[in-house]
């Protein structure tokens, strides 16, 4: 049966790295007691795939794996269970099962199924807001081309990341934007917040700002139907 | 919206973490960390491992101490690394104290500093660590506000070297007194006493507490000790060793501390034997850490069981000198195996003897992947393997490879050492020939169907460095040149074999080697080299890409010290050694006298085979009181 785990990751942990987190996930879920499916071969190992990594520094509301287990008591219990091997900077938000794969088909990873995220960008200064730009969110949206550059194998190249940015708004204190996050359209959150700030005419460090990843998306249908829905709604309770 | 907590409680910036290699290495909160309310804490101890934390994370005795000190509810014990060197320069810059990781609070607010020496070349980041921490290096200049800091582990069996730069250092096994050195610590703060009467009641009533300060050193016109005397009455002239006679009754982390980010050492390990029975002569370990002295199977199940669930490791490794030597090996490895299949936990086995047994094991535990298999015998002849009483014949070695070859192994890894004391040319083409023989066996053994691939040798030699404590204490280093010259010589007999193509040869600079030969047998004169080096910028002398030999050498000239002295100079056998003050339990004549018997190339018998009287007796426990022939007690 797989499993799609979402938890939050905050505190001192922003200063782990992605395979950090997977090694610990590794040893948490032994010891919580959970049975968890391992790969055969000569060097067995866990089950689990991560979706997309989290950059250093940043902290996510919406983190997700997928494991396989054989045997459960419920999702409650396992929840509990693996809540109970967490430290502070680790909580486990929801667990539910996947649905079984059609006949000749297969499931698609946690990995796989991305295709965008939603982010929030706050100032780590105390009291201070975005919330006098919230006019300009618009207007930002309303450029053809907002271009980062990337570094590549045959020097600088710009990237008009417009389209990728599906939404971008200020609420409370916070800069929010829902952004590509697909495999081949990836778009890094600290492009979006940088070129929001020189729209905005801010300069600022890049620590100044803390990133905070809020959901991860999948989608469903396509072309004008195409919506985006948590990486968890396609999970059921169990 | 409710957002995450992403306040910073650390001593570190976000802005200085994500600039720096691993920040994980610095922010602690680790799994089985151990945290505590400062308010209630009566002893606040640091303890550290002057290396980069992943090395730091994998050494089994602080994990050993971090535990039986938190089981303490008036001490709080935290752990401290050596910073990397980017964030080295960071802290220098900005003027930030080095701070432990737990509570992320400065060193210098601590208690105590306990400082572990498991290699001498760790020894600028000793000064490293003080430096960073606002503490003075020499304990005399340090006042009332300072954390008493204290040494111990392998290196303290010599602690002269790096004397002036602590205010005590436990010698021996750290489970026995630390309670009464806390003890006695909380007892003349609360009277009132300071930092100078605590250490000298330490000395004085702790056992196994040596004090720098308090020793005077007096020497020969040729450089030599005259006399090494305390300067205060009721200061033992001499400091037994402590240990630990009942390993089972001693306590042994069930939840030691799991990094985040990958330790060289990311599986449990389970100690189950100390000291080894086998008395090979270039060995420290084998005589500082005498008698042997096992577990239980029962305590080693138990602890197995509670490691593995306490973890969440998926890798268990047994911990010891000599694992072939302990008595119930067959029954634990069994146990092993069964709990480790249901748990899927890998089980590794180092330091094992390759025979009949130790391959059936490595088969059943590696199953399809037979990965290299490794002897280290050491010498290449056995005119010299008899000289360092290294119990292993080409026969035996002969024999395992055979076995192995059988098995489905095809790489074999060969540990030798250049330099050992009588050492000739044909000594070293030995290590040649040997490594042809092995290679010519597996076309012997194995008809052309049978063979997966060609064979594979790998020899690595490493340079003889002569260690305090060991038979070989009196014997004369090798130098540089001389190094050099006998891997090239290897080398160059390497490739003189029918089988040359097969055989990879790896050996190392031999300028570490010259600076851990000085450290090893130094005395108080090198304290200085160490403290300019560091001041000239040496730190992380262990890692290749930091080393500075041109630093080291300029120096030791700028301290008139001349390096040869310590490592090439013949010893006589009245001298007096500068760690001659500390008694590990194997007496200077037992020693002498295998010194002698190894230059009539005579072997001697292992501990189980037969008792050689060589002091250790009187600690009244472990091998030393088990039934054999000829034993002394």
């Amino acid at each position: 049966m797989k499993i799609r785990i979402k938890f939050s990751k905050y505190g001192s942990l922003r200063f782990i790295g992605h395979l950090d987190v997977m090694r610990f996930f590794q040893k948490a879920i032994r010891r919580a007691g959970i049975d968890v499916a391992y790969t055969t071969g000569f060097s067995p190992h866990q089950i689990m795939t991560f979706a997309s990594p989290l950059g250093m520094g940043m902290c996510s509301l919406g983190e997700y794996m997928d494991i396989e287990v054989h045997s459960h008591q419920g999702a409650q219990d396992m929840k509990e269970r693996l809540q109970a091997q967490c430290p502070f900077g680790i909580d486990i938000l929801s667990v539910k099962a996947l649905p079984e794969p059609e006949p000749n088909k297969k499931v698609v990873s946690a990995m796989a199924s991305v295709s965008a995220a939603s982010y929030a960008a706050v100032w780590k200064e105390k009291g201070r807001s975005f919330c006098d730009y919230s006019g300009q969110c618009a207007d930002f949206l309303a450029q053809e081309e907002i271009l980062v550059e990337k570094e590549e194998k045959k020097g600088t190249v710009f990237r008009n990341i417009r389209l990728g940015i599906y939404e971008l708004k200020i609420e409370d204190d916070a800069l929010l934007f829902t952004v590509d996050a697909s495999s081949s359209g990836n778009i890094r959150p600290s492009w979006v917040v940088s070129r929001f700030l020189d729209f905005i005419h801010v300069a600022a460090p890049d620590s100044a700002l803390q990133i905070i990843r809020l959901e991860l998306y999948t989608h469903q249908g396509d072309g004008p139907e195409r919506t985006l829905i948590p990486l968890d709604a396609i999970g059921e309770e169990f | 919206m409710r957002l995450p907590d992403f306040e910073n409680r650390l001593a570190l910036s976000d802005e200085i973490l994500l600039s720096v290699d691993k920040p994980a290495r610095y922010i602690g909160g680790e799994v089985n960390a151990v945290y505590k309310d400062k308010k209630k804490i009566a002893l606040r101890f640091a303890m550290c491992f002057p290396d980069v934390y992943e090395i730091g994370m994998s050494h089994l005795g602080i994990q050993i101490l971090y535990d039986m000190f938190n089981r303490y509810e008036d001490v709080w014990c935290e752990r401290v690394y050596s910073p990397w060197t980017d964030l080295d320069r960071i802290l220098r810059r900005e003027n930030i104290p080095l701070f432990a990781l737990e509570s992320q609070d400065p060193i210098r607010e601590f208690d105590f500093l306990g400082i572990t020496l498991q290699y001498e070349m760790c020894y600028t980041n000793i000064l490293q660590v003080l430096d960073l921490s606002k503490i003075p290096l020499l304990s005399k200049d340090r006042d009332e506000t300072c954390p008493i800091v204290i040494g111990g582990g392998p290196c303290s069996y010599n602690p002269e070297p790096i004397a002036p730069f602590f205010d005590l250092f436990y010698i021996g096994e750290g489970e026995t007194v630390y309670r009464r050195l806390f003890d006695l610590y909380l007892e003349t703060k609360a009277k009132g006493e300071d930092r100078a009467s605590f250490l000298l009641r330490a000395a004085r009533e702790v056992p196994g507490i040596y004090v720098p300060a308090l020793y005077e050193t007096t020497y020969h016109p040729d450089g030599t000790i005259a006399s090494f005397l305390p300067t205060a009455p009721g200061v033992p002239a001499k400091i037994t060793k402590e240990i630990v006679m009942d390993l089972d009754r001693a306590p042994y982390p069930q939840k030691p501390v799991v990094a985040y980010t990958k330790a060289v050492q990311d599986r449990v390990v389970l100690e189950i034997q100390r000291g080894c029975i086998r008395g090979c002569r270039f060995c420290q370990a084998g005589q500082i850490y005498r008698p042997v002295r096992e577990k239980s199977l029962e305590r080693l199940k138990k602890d197995a069981l509670e490691l593995l669930e306490g973890t969440g490791q998926e890798e268990i490794s047994l911990n010891s000198l000599s694992s072939s030597d302990y008595s119930h090996l067959k029954e634990l490895v069994d146990f092993l195996m069964d709990t480790c299949r249901e748990k899927n936990v890998n089980i590794s086995l180092p330091s094992l003897r390759i025979d009949a047994f130790s391959l059936d094991v490595m088969g059943r535990v590696q199953d399809v992947k037979k990965s290299s298999l490794t002897f280290a015998p050491e010498a290449g002849s056995q005119r010299l393997r008899d000289v360092i009483n290294k119990g292993l014949t080409q026969e035996d070695i002969l024999q395992g490879a055979r076995m192995a070859f059988l098995g489905g192994w095809n790489r074999v890894k060969l540990y030798f050492m250049l330099g050992l004391p009588t050492e000739t040319p044909e000594d070293i083409r030995g290590i040649a020939a040997l490594c042809n023989e092995i290679a010519a066996l597996y076309y012997d053994v194995l008809p052309k169907e049978k063979r997966s691939g060609p064979v594979q040798i790998v020899a690595s030699t490493s340079f003889f460095i002569p260690k305090p404590f060991t038979p070989f204490q009196w014997a004369p280093m090798c130098t540089k040149d001389e190094f050099t010259h006998k891997a090239g010589l290897t080398k160059h007999a390497i490739h003189e074999q029918l089988n040359q193509k097969r055989i990879k040869y790896n050996w190392h600079e031999a300028d570490l080697s010259v600076l851990e030969g000085v450290f090893a047998r130094g005395d108080r004169q090198i304290a200085p080299v160490i403290l300019r080096a560091y001041e000239k910028g040496c730190l992380y002398d262990s890692w290749g890409e930091t080393f500075r030999y041109d630093l080291w050498t300029e120096a030791f000239a700028e301290c008139g010290v001349d390096p040869d002295f310590y490592t090439v100079r013949q010893r006589e056998k009245e001298e007096i050694f500068p760690w001659d003050f500390l008694d590990c339990g194997v007496d200077k004549s037992f020693l002498w006298k295998e010194w002698q018997k190894a230059l009539r190339q005579e072997i001697t018998p292992n501990c189980r085979q037969a008792c050689q009287g060589c002091g250790a007796a009187r600690f009244k426990g472990g091998v030393c009181l088990e039934k054999r022939e000829g034993a002394a007690v």
